[in-house]
């Protein structure tokens, strides 16, 4: 099993669609061809099925940005980038990546929510987490350490994916000891934590006074 | 031969007495093999390097033993804990403390020469050092003439010159840019890989994550925090009535 394959099952949104594109910009692929440029030039942190890929040129190909050149002679389906589908690469690269404030993080709901519960011991969830955290991030850094310098470009693209996750795991820990801090002090001044059910919210509909704040998708 | 390379036993220790005293460690085991670095996390005042300055012998603990390759300090003159220290123990610091007037090798070689070596063989088991560190080519460099990066390798080959196996160090990447100080943590990595060991103190998860254990000093005590409880333990307290 690859290494860095736990992390695909957080919620890792890759701009997949655009990165196929930047890949046509070089040239004409099939989709199976296309595959196989995306996953070693991302260390195959993120392997797509083909049928993703075939999904997604279909959607780009109603867009507008990539067309069908003829089939070849093992009768694959060969596409090409547009003028639109350049400018279009041209954009993304040009262009900030923006991380939604409200996208929704596993780890910061379950803090909210373990918070609120009487009877957990919210100081152990966090260690129990910073522990695996930390483990990840030992993980990580061996197989960094495995490859002393990048020899290849894809050795390359690859060690910058592993240190984005080194980073962010980096940030997860910082966080947590941040929030367990935080913790102490509001035990320290006596803040309760406990939020006991309320009987009296409505059961339909949002409670009167509230109001909508960016929502998680 | 036990592969142990240094052990704290219920190490504590106290500043002050009565009721003004000050609890700095409490109780602390810890213990190093070969081949194994161990990091210590912890907030600033969580005696992190109080931890160290004890393991290295620089201070007695209050209470508790330290034994250093098999031999137990509180059973020695003070004398030979600084002999020890310059057999067994090095120290990498933020800092580098490098000798400025020094060069590389000159530095490197200094622990040797005070231990009695003679000046050509300090020299040549220095150079064996540098080595390690990829800086043969700097050995004849003052360190005002060396980048952090290399200043800081230079007291890592410091450390581990002749026969000294232990390595102690204290935020060693801390005066570092963040792809230097990976350097400086890969070079300290393979020296323990090659059959030394030592204490990583940082505050710092990534650099941490550079060492075979990573255990954390809150209020003075050890927590290893790769044994923790699991999922279930989470709420033996909640009492239902």
């Amino acid at each position: 099993m690859h290494i860095l394959e736990n992390y695909i099952l957080l919620e890792v949104i890759v701009s997949v669609r655009q990165s196929l594109l930047a890949i046509l910009d070089q040239g004409p692929c099939y989709g199976y061809q296309l595959k196989s440029e995306f996953d070693r030039r991302t260390g195959s942190t993120w392997p797509l099925n083909v049928g993703q890929v075939y999904n997604t040129l279909e959607r780009l190909e109603r867009d507008g940005f990539v067309e069908r050149t003829d089939a070849d002679a093992d009768d694959q389906k060969n596409y090409r980038i547009t003028a639109a589908g350049h400018a279009e690469v041209a954009t993304w690269l040009g262009s900030p990546v923006v991380r939604t404030a409200a996208a929704r993080d596993e780890l910061a709901i379950k803090l909210a929510v373990a918070v609120t519960l009487p009877g957990v011991d919210i100081i152990n969830v966090i260690q129990v987490q910073r522990g695996a955290t930390l483990r990840s991030l030992q993980e990580l850094t061996r197989t960094k350490n495995a490859t002393d310098d990048p020899e290849t470009a894809e050795q390359l693209s690859w060690l910058l994916v592993v240190d984005s996750l080194i980073f962010q795991a980096e940030a997860e820990v910082r966080w947590l000891d941040h929030s367990e801090t935080r913790l102490a002090r509001a035990a320290a001044s006596g803040v309760a934590s406990a939020v006991p059910l309320n009987y009296e919210v409505p059961k339909r509909g949002r409670p009167a006074g509230t109001t909508r704040v960016a929502q998680a998708r | 031969m036990s592969d142990v390379l240094l052990q704290l036993d219920g190490v504590s220790q106290q500043y002050g007495r009565g009721e003004t005293a000050v609890t700095a460690l409490s109780g602390v085991d810890l213990t190093v093999h070969v081949g194994e670095l161990v990091a210590i996390m912890g907030a600033s005042g969580s005696g992190k390097s109080t931890l160290l300055t004890i393991a290295g012998g620089l201070t007695s603990p209050t209470s508790g033993e330290v034994i250093v390759e098999g031999k137990w300090l509180s059973t020695m003159s003070a004398k030979d804990v600084a002999i020890l220290r310059r057999r067994s123990l090095g120290f990498v610091f933020q800092d580098f403390n490098l000798i400025p007037a020094l060069t590389a090798v000159e530095n490197v070689a200094l622990p040797l020469e005070l231990d009695g070596w003679k000046h050509r063989r300090a020299r040549s088991a220095a150079m064996d050092a540098l080595g390690t560190v990829e800086l043969t080519d700097r050995a004849s460099h003052f360190p005002d003439d060396l980048s952090g990066g290399q200043q800081q390798r230079v007291a890592i080959a410091r450390a581990v010159v002749g026969t000294r196996r232990i390595i102690l160090a204290d935020e060693p990447t801390g005066a570092l840019d963040s792809t230097t100080g990976e350097l400086v943590l890969r070079m300290l990595r393979r020296r323990v890989d090659a059959g030394a060991g030592g204490i990583l103190v940082t505050h710092d998860a990534r650099h941490a994550a550079w060492a075979d254990r990573i255990v954390f000093l809150r209020d003075g005590r050890i927590v290893d925090e790769s044994s923790s409880r699991g999922v279930e333990a989470l709420l033996t307290s909640t009492v239902r009535e």
